[in-house]
Parts: C-alpha cells; sequence; structure tokens
C-alpha cells in the first residue's frame, strides 16, 4: 500500500489521543484553578505579526507555511500559526486590553518546517500567558504553576534552568557591535549556536573574560547572582538585569523550588526581554517560557508587561507512566442480530438505560467477537435478553432492561 | 555507457554557452540563436543529448532528475534553493561567463537610500521582482517589519517608485541599475553562468568525460565565450516620477502583444510617444496629461490591476482568468473586448498517446502509480481545470514560455496557448482540448471605478470603446 499521510505529518490513533487528554485534562484542571481562563486563537494569521523585528528570528521565519490566501492578490501573505504566544498577544491587544490583569491559557497546534521529515511539523503545545504584570513574582508564579502540572502529570524529577535575557543582551552591548551586528549574533544564538559569541573579538580582553564568567558558569541559588553582582569589572549597564534576576531567583529559594543558572539556556525567540526558563525530564526539553515585555507594543498595543510558558506536548506524552494514563470505564456489547425494527429498536434503548446508569455502551448489528466482559444479546421471543458474562463464562436469559442493567451491576 | 541528458539556456546565457561548447569541441548541432529545434544531439558522444530551456526552468529540471546536467545563471539556482534548500542539486562548475548580480534597488526618486532605513519603519514594503523566494529571504534577513511581494514576469525596473518601493533585479552591475534611475541599495549575490548536476546522476552515472571538457574550456588561455556580450534588449526607463494620485495609470503591453496594441491604439485618440517596437521607452509619454503609462508584460497586468497599481491595462484574457483561477473574488473585470491578439488556450498531449479527451486520460493515468505531470505557464488555469475534471493526482511544472518542449519526455500534458496549432502539430502534439478563446482585453479594477477618478477612467474606457466600435 502506498503511503498517503504527508511528509512530517502525524496521525494520533485513540491510544495517543488519550494521552494526549490525559495531559490536557491535567493541565486544563490546574490552569483554571490558579484562575487562568482558556482561549483560542485562529490557525490562520498574517505573516507580518510576526515578521515585526523581535519577535522570531529569520532561520524560524524561513520555516513557517507561508501563502497567499485566495484574496491576497495584495501580496500579503497568511501562515499557518508558527507560534502560540504571538497570537494570544494579538487577542489579548484586540479584545481584552481593557483588563489589568490578564491570566490565559490554551491548547494548540504550531507549525513548523523541519527538513528531514523525520519529526513532527505540526506540534501540539499547552501555553499560559500572563499579561499585565512586571514583579518579579508573576515570574514565579508561572514556574510554580509549570511545576505543578508536571508533578500532576506524575513527573517529579523536572530540572528547571534559569536564563535572562535583558542581562545576554547587557553583555551583548559591552561587545560594541553595530546595529546589524548584534541583531546577526543575537539571532544565532537563539538559534542556538552559541560558538558565534565565542568568535566575536571583544575590544579589550577584560569583557571577554566577563563573558565567560556569565557563560561557563553554572548557579545554583541566587548566591551566585550575588556573587557576579559584586564583580569589579560587572558593568552599571548590567546592574537592572542582574538585579531582577537575583530577585527572582531568591524567590524561587525562599520556596525551595531548585534550578540551575545556565545563561546558555535561552532558545529561540527574540521576544523574551527578561528571565527565560527551560522544563526538562531526563535531559529532553519539555517546556520553556519567559517574559517580553515588548511584544505587546511591538505589534501595536499599549506598553503592557507580560510571560508566559509553553509545555510541550509530545515529549511530554513519553514521560506520562502508563497506568496514570486515564482508564476507561468497564464497556458493554450490545448485540442485534435481527434487523426488524422492533429488535432494533429495543437495542437502542438498551443502549441509552446502560448509558444512563454510567456505562460504556455499544452497539453491534454485525454479531462480532468481541473481548468485552458483558455481551447482552436482543432475541426475538421473550425473556427478550440474554446477558453473556465472559468473565465467568455464563449466560442468563432475562425479560426486561431493568432486569439487565441489575445483572451487570452485580 | 550511460545515456546523459543535459538542460542547455536559451536567451541571454545562449551564445556564450554556445561558443564555450563550440571551442572545447563538445559541440551541439543546431544550437543557435535563431534554432527553431528543441532537442539536440551531441556531435562527439553519443550517448549525450541535449534539450533547450528557458534559463529560469533548468534548475528545477535538473533538480527533479529530469536531466543530469544542465547549464545556468546562479540566480536561478539560489531562487530555487531559497525555497526548497534540500533539493537534489549540485553546482558542479563556475563557468565564469555571463556575469552579473542580483540587486536590491530603489528608486532615485524615492526617499531611500539605505537598507538600514527599511527596518525601522512600520510601512508595508512593495517589493517587485522575478525572484520572489530570494526576495522573501532578503526581506527577513533585512528584518523589515511588513512587506509585500509582488512576483513578475519581467520588466522590473519599471514599477519604483509609484507602483512599488523597491525592486530585486539582475543587472551587469551598478551603472546598468542606475541607468534605469534606481539606486543600489544592497548586493545580493554575484552571479556567472554555472554547470550544475542532478545529486542523484552525479552519484549514479559516470559522466566524467563530460566534466573533462568543460575543465579543458576552464584552462583555456583564451577564452572567447567570455568576451561576447548577452544580448538582452533592455529599453530606456528616463521620467520624472508622477506621484499626482488623480492620474489614470494605463499598462500597455511589451512582447508579442506590443506591435497589435500599438496597431490598435493608432486608431485611438490617444497618442503614444516611445511605445516602438524599435525604440521601446518603459514610459512612453501620453497625448493626453491626465494619463500615466507604463510598459509592463501582460502576464502581470492583472495582479498589478488588483492591487490598484493601475487603472487600466490591455492583456489578455488568458492572463486575466488565470488570475482569476488564482484570485476568485479579485476586483479586476474585463471592460473591453480589444478583439486582436486571438489565441486558443488548450490542452495538449503527444500524438502517440490513444487518448482523445480527458477523461480518457483520466482512465489511462488511473492506471498509472505517478501523478499525470502537467507543464504550463498558465499555472492556475492548469490547475483549475485538473481540478474541475476530477484529475486526483497531479504535478505541476511551472514554465517560463517553450513549453511544447516538455512533451513528451518531461510532461504529459500541457495547457498552452497556440494561434494556429501549426507549432504544435510540427512537435508531433495534438489538441486534446480548447479551454478558452483568448483574446487582447482592457481590463479594470472594479473599485477604482467608484474612486475619484471614475470620470477620467471613464473617458479613457470610451475612447478604447469607440475604436473597437469603428473597426
Amino acid at each position: 500500500m502506498t503511503r498517503q499521510k504527508c511528509k512530517g505529518a502525524r496521525d494520533l490513533l485513540p491510544k495517543d489521543t488519550e494521552g494526549f487528554r490525559y495531559i490536557e485534562d491535567i493541565f486544563r484542571r490546574s490552569c483554571l484553578s490558579w484562575g487562568y481562563q482558556e482561549v483560542r486563537t485562529p490557525t490562520l494569521e498574517y505573516l507580518y505579526l510576526f515578521t515585526a523585528a523581535g519577535t522570531l528570528t529569520p532561520n524560524m521565519l524561513s520555516k513557517v507555511y507561508s501563502f497567499l490566501d485566495w484574496d491576497g492578490w495584495s501580496g500579503e501573505r497568511v501562515v499557518l500559526r508558527p507560534d502560540g504566544t504571538i497570537p494570544v498577544a494579538r487577542l489579548y491587544i484586540e479584545n481584552l486590553s481593557r483588563q489589568e490583569i490578564a491570566r490565559l491559557f490554551y491548547v494548540t497546534n504550531v507549525f513548523v518546517f523541519e527538513d528531514t521529515g523525520k519529526e513532527n511539523r505540526e506540534r501540539w503545545q499547552y501555553g499560559v500567558e500572563l499579561v499585565g504584570s512586571d514583579k518579579p513574582a508573576s515570574d514565579v508564579e508561572l514556574i510554580v504553576l509549570a511545576i505543578e502540572i508536571l508533578r500532576n502529570l506524575g513527573i517529579n524529577d523536572a530540572q528547571i534552568h534559569l536564563s535572562h535575557t535583558g542581562v545576554l543582551k547587557a553583555l551583548l552591548n559591552e561587545l560594541k557591535l553595530n546595529h546589524g551586528e548584534e541583531t546577526m549574533l543575537l539571532d544565532q544564538i537563539f538559534d542556538g549556536n552559541w560558538q558565534a559569541l565565542t568568535e566575536v573579538k571583544p575590544i579589550n580582553s577584560e569583557v571577554s573574560r566577563l563573558i565567560s564568567l556569565f557563560l561557563d558558569l553554572r548557579g545554583k541559588t541566587s548566591g551566585f547572582l550575588e556573587n557576579l553582582k559584586a564583580l569589579p569589572q560587572i558593568p552599571v549597564a548590567l546592574k537592572p538585569a542582574l538585579d531582577n534576576f537575583s530577585e527572582i531567583a531568591s524567590l524561587l529559594d525562599a520556596l525551595s523550588c531548585k534550578y540551575q543558572i545556565d545563561i546558555t539556556s535561552t532558545r529561540g525567540f527574540e521576544y523574551y526581554t527578561g528571565l527565560c526558563f527551560q522544563f526538562s525530564v531526563k535531559g529532553e526539553r519539555v517546556g520553556s517560557g519567559g517574559r517580553y515585555d515588548n511584544l505587546i507594543p511591538l505589534i501595536g498595543g499599549k506598553n503592557k508587561p507580560a510571560c508566559g510558558f509553553a509545555l510541550y506536548v509530545d515529549p511530554l506524552a513519553n514521560f506520562i507512566q502508563p497506568q496514570a494514563k486515564r482508564k476507561t470505564g468497564q464497556e458493554i456489547l450490545v448485540r442485534c442480530d435481527k434487523t426488524t425494527p422492533d429488535s432494533i429498536k429495543t437495542s437502542f434503548q438498551l443502549a441509552q438505560s446502560l448509558r444512563q446508569a454510567g456505562y460504556v455502551t455499544e452497539l453491534d448489528f454485525s454479531g462480532r467477537q468481541s473481548d468485552e466482559r458483558w455481551i447482552i444479546a436482543i432475541q426475538e421471543k421473550t425473556p427478550l435478553l440474554l446477558v453473556i458474562d465472559q468473565a465467568r463464562n455464563q449466560k442468563k436469559e432475562v425479560s426486561s432492561i431493568a432486569d439487565a442493567i441489575k445483572m451487570v451491576g452485580n | 555507457m550511460d545515456y546523459v541528458r543535459i538542460a542547455l539556456p536559451k536567451g541571454r546565457l545562449l551564445s556564450a554557452t554556445a561558443c564555450l561548447l563550440k571551442e572545447t569541441e563538445l559541440e551541439f548541432k543546431d544550437y543557435t540563436k535563431d534554432t527553431r529545434a528543441y532537442r539536440l544531439k551531441s556531435t562527439k558522444l553519443p550517448y549525450l543529448s541535449a534539450k533547450i530551456f528557458q534559463e529560469k526552468d533548468i534548475p528545477i529540471q535538473v533538480a527533479v532528475g529530469n536531466y543530469d546536467l544542465g547549464i545556468c545563471s546562479l540566480d536561478w539556482i539560489e531562487e530555487l534553493l531559497a525555497k526548497y534548500p534540500t533539493s537534489a542539486l549540485l553546482k558542479v562548475a563556475d563557468l565564469e561567463y555571463s556575469k552579473g548580480n542580483l540587486y536590491l534597488a530603489a528608486s532615485r526618486y524615492g526617499s531611500i537610500s539605505s537598507p538600514q532605513e527599511l527596518s525601522t519603519e512600520q510601512y508595508s514594503w512593495r517589493i517587485v521582482t522575478e525572484y520572489p523566494n530570494l526576495a522573501e529571504i532578503t526581506a527577513l534577513n533585512l528584518r523589515l517589519r511588513r512587506f509585500r511581494i509582488f512576483p513578475v514576469w519581467g520588466a522590473a525596473e519599471v514599477y519604483p517608485p509609484e507602483n512599488a518601493d523597491l525592486a530585486l533585479l539582475w543587472a551587469k552591475d551598478e551603472s546598468e541599475i542606475r541607468a534605469q534611475s534606481l539606486i543600489p541599495l544592497k548586493t545580493l549575490l554575484s552571479s556567472n553562468a554555472f554547470l550544475i548536476a542532478n545529486r542523484e546522476s552525479w552519484q549514479t552515472k559516470n559522466v566524467s568525460q563530460i566534466i573533462a571538457y568543460f575543465s579543458q574550456g576552464l584552462e583555456m588561455k583564451n577564452k572567447p565565450w567570455l568576451k561576447i556580450k548577452t544580448d538582452v534588449a533592455r529599453s530606456s526607463n528616463s521620467f520624472r516620477p508622477d506621484f499626482n494620485e488623480e492620474k489614470v495609470w494605463l499598462a500597455l503591453p511589451d512582447g508579442h502583444q506590443q506591435p497589435p496594441t500599438l496597431e490598435f491604439l493608432n486608431k485611438t485618440d490617444l497618442k503614444l510617444q516611445g511605445y516602438a517596437e524599435d525604440n521601446l521607452n518603459r514610459r512612453p509619454h501620453s497625448n493626453l496629461d491626465w494619463v500615466d503609462v507604463k510598459v509592463i508584460r501582460p502576464q502581470d497586468m492583472p495582479l498589478q490591476v488588483a492591487n490598484g497599481n493601475f487603472d487600466l491595462a490591455i492583456t489578455g484574457k488568458d492572463w486575466l482568468l488565470d488570475h482569476l483561477c488564482r484570485f476568485p473574488s479579485s476586483p479586476v473585470t474585463e471592460l473591453v473586448d480589444l478583439g486582436f491578439g486571438q489565441v486558443k488556450v488548450v490542452a495538449v498531449v503527444s500524438q502517440n498517446l490513444p487518448v482523445t479527451n480527458i477523461s480518457q486520460l483520466q482512465q489511462v493515468q488511473d492506471s498509472e502509480v505517478s501523478p499525470l505531470r502537467v507543464a504550463s505557464e498558465y499555472i492556475n488555469i492548469a490547475d483549475k481545470y485538473l481540478r474541475d475534471n476530477h484529475v486526483s493526482r497531479y504535478k505541476l511544472i511551472p514554465t517560463w514560455g517553450a513549453s511544447e518542449a516538455f512533451l513528451p519526455e518531461d510532461a504529459d500534458l500541457l495547457i498552452e496557448n497556440t494561434q494556429t496549432g501549426k507549432t504544435l502539430a510540427k512537435h508531433n502534439l495534438k489538441i486534446m482540448d480548447t479551454i478558452l478563446q483568448s483574446t487582447a482585453c482592457l481590463i479594470g479594477n472594479k473599485n477604482s471605478l467608484e474612486s475619484s477618478k471614475k470620470k477620467r477612467i471613464a473617458s479613457l474606457v470610451k475612447i478604447f470603446r469607440r475604436a473597437v466600435e469603428n473597426n
């Protein structure tokens, strides 16, 4: 048989979908209990929403699915949503901007081209955005919420990596590059190429030592950041970002939330301005987030601070223990071999009553074999029903629907 | 010995390529400027054959594996790779001739003088180009916050500043760009002619003997092909820009449609200076001071009228239909049927194929494993024709002219225009279906017919209509 599925696309089979739904239910319940509200954005957006400077890197934009719509003669392109945060920021600007604080969450697919075709080009993520607060405690709220969701999923060993785009940008500033060079370097860094940074030759060696102090070391408490702050060669311009980073870290310390400080853990999104965080399980990234105070003004909104995170469903599904996935209830098969309107009517009535009594009930008109424990066959003559208990290998005839339900219940 | 096929360019590169092949003794009979043949035999190597293509088609033909080798300019290779970086294409050798560059340029009469100015503004930049894929990457790398790309078949230089902000175009050097009243903002790449190979062919076939001829040529002391001037008919484009919003913009065709259009215009009250075949000014001067005229490719007109860049244009119904197949709710509409320029848009197959209509072709196709290969200049007409006829699996191969050369080796079906059908018959092809009877027509934008210019537009339409009625 020739394969007809698109390269890089995936079918979610019942078992996969069940896993996805399980994660989704826990995610939704957790978010709702923290006062977040669910939103959905359209699959199609205008491309320019994503090209506005400082949102996605050119490398990411070269992998989006963009095209001209059927009325696109003006040349304005549309795109299959390549990112979850930017559309939600747009939704906020256009609909909720009068709200001082907006706590929003969403379950969405994003589309990113991947050239081998071996990985998914359509990826699912669960995202959370907190718009309207610039407080370090809000950054912390998101981390704690994410960790709580992971725990509810049975994942207790998630690691947190912290970085800070404000610190990173201030460091790059010390290299005194021109605007174009700096943007290009930042693009490379966000695409994961940290090597590029060490290849730049700074004007004085002091700067290069400073950069390696930040890049090569990993800290585990806010003390690490305080140590860096106390260094004699720390430029004044770096202080505000470092203060913010240290404050967030000390809040996490107070909550006994363990993390690792790793400046090089930043990936992907140019719209981050402050704290960035990553969640990983057994070395695999399962989520990330950060603060993006400039995004909303960049795409045409008022000056609104915001932060958010997303959990990646595909890798997460691999870490969920099968027994922890949702169990389906006991199923009953109602079998009807006859084609008379009366028999078929009875089978529908019986199935309806069983469902009302809380059983998952499947109808069968073809006499197939079944693994279900209970089969109830409709008979032509009274007694009307034959109840088969496959587990005990027993059969019993009953004359009413109520009797059948009673038997199954025992 | 493996049978080897090479794709050779028409047009700009032909003279120099023919000279190189002749000097290195890898000559092909009939590879000359005036040739009417498409399929060529090597005079030296019996296992080598060639086909002549539009230069733009060559990287695609080599990448899909229809040809093992090809010669074309680097700009078209990069245009393909910009969109499809994983294409099975190898750049084998730089052949050094036909030097030129791709430039991003703005009008000297506009307000842009450096690429930095582009990224700071919220404005939606209009970029006109024959290289839409490279244009998109350039726009992204320049961090343009908002942009629109107008892909055109040609004459990109004539759009700025009134009808586009930027043009991405090929030129020999900066002076050629400046001669078009443009300022080069950025050089995107230098482009010479290249020898390219299909990756699979390169890995499996022995083409070393052919490559050796090229290597020998590259090592020669005297390389006469480098001295051959690329023969491009450049037209002049000297003007003062006109930003007066009350003027009526009229687009007139170049190429095949120009002589009959000129003949028609001579019968109207619109008199033009500079719209002659031997001395084409891309901005002919009109005797009506409220009409501004530009000469562009007829293929590009419906989109430009839809955009509001032009109010009226003379093009063919074929191109109008192709546009409407792509954009069904477009505001472009036919205003006057001008009657001349009669062609049929037809579906064509090889004489050797035992089918006489599309449903028979469909039945033949159903038993095939591979999808139907359809070559066409009218990519949107072709797409709709196949959809409407329930052809379930097909691949569209966009072409830039001389499509009849594609059948039967490189395509199964052709959607093409023809006047008499003679050329098709000569190439052993037969017409299976007629999709459209096309003539030249005046097109307009429904929205601009309601604008403040509507009176002026109506009077120009009347001038054309009167000429048709008096005929």
